[in-house]
Formats: structure tokens, C-alpha cells, sequence
């Protein structure tokens, strides 16, 4: 009953807004409909030129393309991340000798690097790659560098009265402390290495959604920017609800897996 | 005819433990002398922050000793004692795995093949009463639950020396009071010595062949040792109303009263 509700109301969030888009775009109430238009198109051509993507098939190349750099970005940057995250976390003296350049590259605007990705690794999919993996690197390497050295002091204790030698400890105890904690960053994670492909894509490249955006945009096609962003919209909420899914199955024995980290 | 002398399943000697510099450190216990002899249940009581939980960890070789020395079985403790278990008293099991998982575990170290530990660890969690909850994680058990967890975890190993700190400590009474005669159930199976370090008297009176009481910190020692012979098998609801239980918590009391408050009037004046 309650869930209905709350179905019933962001469905009616949603029609209002639509609704309030449609009316001060399709009459003259604030400027002549030509200039709104213009400016704003309007929201049953936005809905058209998206189910004319998809009725065409184009768009399923420009999502494949997206999604592949969005696979590669996420699974390199959270390799390199869990990696380095164990490796500083259990040597000390190599987290302070690195600590000022991990601070100071991360402080790097993504965006910056753009270009420079570009020069190296082409147009293609690398490069956009490239992009979404210095965002994910840095925030599953954080995550799980924190997660690792603050494994509860009892549990470890209690492991090495168990027995444990540094193998075990690093399999029973470590290893999954450190994949909670990237689990706990998912959603951002993966929302940061589609940011990375998007904004690639965006900035140089001949295919994926950063690129039909871009396209349209080139051409003053406001109705092709806003299609494009609504695909880009349910896209994100597909990845997200799979993501959701994936969390759900291996953080079983966590109190409350959904309601973690959605930063 | 003498028989060999039985070394000590724990003996601390001349203990004294030092937390920070030498000099400006703060100095939880001082001149402890005790000696756990094999299949001995020792309780330790005292007032809050005495050093009692220390005491374990010097013992367990968690924490090393800023004077003195260690003894297991008559060897020189260097490390962690490998022949201790030691149950604690907020949770520690691995929140990643569940009932049985935690269990088995235990017998890795070892070199138990997991199909082995598995059985084993699946009749060990009969024991604790636990067969129905096998493939819980530690957050869906309730704190009753968790502990019996911890303690099957402890046993599987078959530990020659058993250190509990608190570990009832955080339950209900009643809850405490099942715990209690669990433990003494499988103690009495299979006799361990054991340290059980707890702030409840009455726990300690009921549970132990002896009770060590100690002072208030800072640098406490242990000021009295006080034989418990209540017969055994004993129940835990029981044993409280045996009129010479009273007698003996009359006497321990006497001496641990001036300690907690002296304790109590520390923490009163470090109040700000």
C-alpha cells in the first residue's frame, strides 16, 4: 500500500513536470513558442526523436560503444584501485612516501586529461577508457585503502588467536574487508566511469552517447541533446539497477546492503 | 614416591605492564603473580579499568609484558600463544561468513581438510545448540547467539588453555545465565584451564574453582585469592542460593568493596 503510494507520487512528480515543460513550450506564455522552442524543444518531440533512435537501431551501436568503455574503465580502475589500495594499506612506509602525489593527482581535474588521453591513445575506446579510469582508480583505491587498515582490531585479533598466519589472515580477514568497502562504492564507481566514457566522448571522439550528444549540440538540435540525454538517463538507471542486483548477491551477509555509500 | 611437578598451564610472574613512555606511561598492573594450573578455572574479578583484560592478553601473547614473564606449560611465551584460545568480549567473528563458515575456519590453521572441518564444525554448532542456524551470517544471530558461535569457534580448536574477557558481558541476565551453564557443561567435558576475566562476582563465584580478586588501578595487583568449593556439577541459578555461595561472596566482597570505590572515586574526580 505504502510502496503504491510512493509509486503513485514520484509517477505524478514526473507527469507534472513533463506536463509543465509541454504547456510553456507548446504556448506562448513566456516568449513566442518558436524562440521556447527553440531553446527548450519541447517534450513530444524529445519523446519521437528517442523512439526514432531506437526504431532505427542506430543508437544500439552508440550504447554498445558507451557501455563497453564503461565495462573497461570500471574493471581496470577497480583492479588497479583494490591493488594498490592492499598493497599501501599494508605497507606503511610506501603510503608515505606516495601520500603527497596521490593527493596531488587526484586533486587533478579529470577533465584536464582529456586531451592528453586523446593524444595517446587516439579517438577510439582507449582513450575514453583512460578517462573513466582515473576516476574509479582513485575512489575504490581509497575506499579500500581505508577499508583494509580498518579491519576491526578484535576480528584480526581474534583471527590470529585462531591461528591465522599472514596467507590466511590476508583471504579470511583482509581480502574481504577490502571488497567490502569497494562494494560499499559501487554506484559511485560505476556512475564515475560512465562520467569518464560520456564526457571522452564528448570531447573527441566518433561514436557513443558523449558523441551523439555532442553532434546534436554542434548543430543547435536542442531536440537531439535532450534525446540524447533521456537515453543517457534510463541508461544510467538500467546500470544501476544491475549494479544494485550484483550488490545485493555478494554482500548477503551485510545488515543492509542497499543503504550503503550511494554518494 | 614423588610424582613430577605439574607445570602451570599459564604462570605470570612478577607481571607488570606499562602503556606508552617509561616514565610518563600509565601503568595498568604492577607485581602480578598468578599460576593457572591445567584444567584450573580461574576467575578474575576487579573493579572497571583494574587491568584485568591485560592480564589476558599478556597471557595470550597479544600484548608483551613490560616486566616479567610468561610461562605456558613451563615454556617461556614468545609470540602468540598458540596453545590458548581466547574468547572476546565485543564480537569478533568474521561478519563475511556465516555460522559454520566462522567455525570451520577455526580448524585451517591446522591443516583440517575444509570438507572435515566442515562436519566437524557443523557438531560443534550442535553443541552450542546452534544446528538450525548453520548458514546465518553474524548479524542475523542475536548477541546470545553470536557468543555461542564464538564459543564453538574456540573449542573446535581444543585449546589446552581457555581466556575469556567478559564474554557474557554484553548479554542479558538470563541469557548469561544459559551461557554460564553451557560453559560449564562443556568445560566439565573436557577440563581446560581457564582465565574469565569478569566485573560480576557472582558470575565469577559460580563459575570458578578460584577467585582472584584485584585492585584498583592504576599499577593494581592482585590482592586476594579466595578457594571456591562449591560442589560440582554446579548450576549457575542454583549455586546462588547455596548458603555457603553466600558465605563466599561475604568474604570476597570485603575485600573488593574499598577497591570499587576507590575506583569509583577516580573516575568521580576525573570527571571534569
Amino acid at each position: 500500500m505504502n510502496r503504491m503510494k510512493l509509486i503513485l507520487l514520484q509517477l505524478a512528480v514526473g507527469i507534472a513536470f513533463l506536463l509543465l515543460w509541454h504547456v510553456l513550450t507548446a504556448y506562448p506564455i513566456l516568449a513566442p513558442t518558436r524562440q521556447t522552442q527553440f531553446f527548450f524543444s519541447t517534450p513530444l518531440d524529445v519523446l519521437a526523436r528517442v523512439w526514432k533512435e531506437f526504431a532505427s537501431g542506430e543508437i544500439w551501436r552508440h550504447l554498445g560503444i558507451t557501455l563497453l568503455e564503461t565495462i573497461l574503465a570500471f574493471a581496470f580502475g577497480a583492479g588497479g584501485g583494490i591493488l594498490f589500495g592492499f598493497l599501501f594499506a599494508r605497507r606503511a612506509l610506501l603510503a608515505a612516501v606516495f601520500d603527497p602525489y596521490i593527493k596531488a593527482a587526484n586533486a587533478l581535474p579529470r577533465v584536464v586529461l582529456a586531451p592528453i588521453f586523446a593524444l595517446w591513445f587516439g579517438l577510439g575506446i582507449w582513450s575514453k577508457v583512460a578517462l573513466g579510469f582515473t576516476l574509479v582508480f582513485f575512489i575504490v583505491f581509497f575506499n579500500v585503502y581505508q577499508g583494509v587498515r580498518e579491519v576491526s582490531p578484535v576480528v584480526l585479533a581474534n583471527a590470529r588467536m585462531l591461528g591465522m598466519n599472514e596467507r590466511q589472515l590476508l583471504r579470511h580477514v583482509y581480502w574481504p574487508a577490502a571488497l567490502t568497502w569497494m562494494f560499499s562504492s559501487l554506484h559511485t564507481s560505476v556512475g564515475f566511469a560512465l562520467v569518464g566514457a560520456v564526457v571522452g566522448e564528448y570531447l573527441g571522439s566518433s561514436a557513443g552517447l558523449g558523441y551523439k550528444i555532442h553532434e546534436a549540440e554542434s548543430v543547435f538540435d536542442v531536440t537531439g541533446v535532450f534525446a540524447g540525454m533521456a537515453i543517457l538517463s534510463i541508461f544510467v538507471i538500467l546500470i544501476d539497477a544491475v549494479v544494485t542486483f550484483i550488490e545485493r548477491r555478494l554482500l548477503v551477509w551485510h545488515p543492509s546492503p542497499s543503504t550503503n555509500g550511494q554518494g | 614416591m614423588l610424582a613430577p611437578p605439574i607445570a602451570p598451564a599459564v604462570l605470570l610472574r612478577n607481571i607488570a605492564i606499562t602503556f606508552g613512555a617509561k616514565e610518563a606511561g600509565y601503568t595498568a598492573v604492577k607485581s602480578i603473580d598468578l599460576a593457572a594450573k591445567p584444567g584450573e578455572f580461574i576467575a578474575i574479578v576487579g573493579p572497571t579499568g583494574c587491568g584485568k583484560s591485560t592480564l589476558l592478553n599478556a597471557s595470550a601473547g597479544l600484548l608483551k609484558p613490560s616486566e616479567g614473564h610468561v610461562e605456558i606449560f613451563g615454556t617461556p611465551l614468545s609470540g602468540l600463544n598458540g596453545r590458548a584460545g581466547y574468547l572476546f568480549q565485543q564480537d569478533a567473528l568474521m561478519p563475511w561468513k556465516t555460522a559454520l563458515q566462522n567455525v570451520s575456519v577455526a580448524l585451517e590453521p591446522k591443516g583440517v581438510g575444509p570438507a572435515e572441518a566442515r562436519d566437524r564444525a557443523r557438531d560443534w554448532l550442535r553443541r552450542v545448540g546452534l544446528s538450525a542456524f548453520v548458514d546465518r551470517y553474524p548479524h542475523m544471530l542475536s548477541g546470545g547467539q553470536r557468543k555461542r558461535v564464538a564459543l564453538a569457534q574456540m573449542l573446535i580448536r581444543d585449546p589446552e588453555i581457555l581466556l575469556m574477557d567478559e564474554p557474557f558481558g554484553p548479554l542479558d541476565a538470563q541469557t548469561r545465565q544459559i551461557m554460564g551453564n553451557l560453559l560449564l557443561d562443556l568445560w566439565a567435558a573436557n577440563r581446560k584451564a581457564v582465565l574469565f576475566v569478569t566485573h560480576d562476582l557472582e558470575e565469577a563465584i559460580a563459575l570458578a574453582d578460584r577467585v582472584v580478586v584485584m585492585s584498583a588501578g592504576p599499577a593494581a595487583r592482585i590482592i586476594g585469592e579466595f578457594p571456591v568449593t562449591l560442589p560440582r556439577p554446579r548450576d549457575i541459578a542454583e549455586v546462588r542460593l547455596d548458603p555457603s555461595f553466600h558465605q563466599i561472596y561475604k568474604e570476597i566482597w570485603a575485600s573488593l568493596r574499598a577497591e570499587v570505590q576507590k575506583a569509583y572515586a577516580q573516575e568521580e574526580g576525573a570527571a571534569p
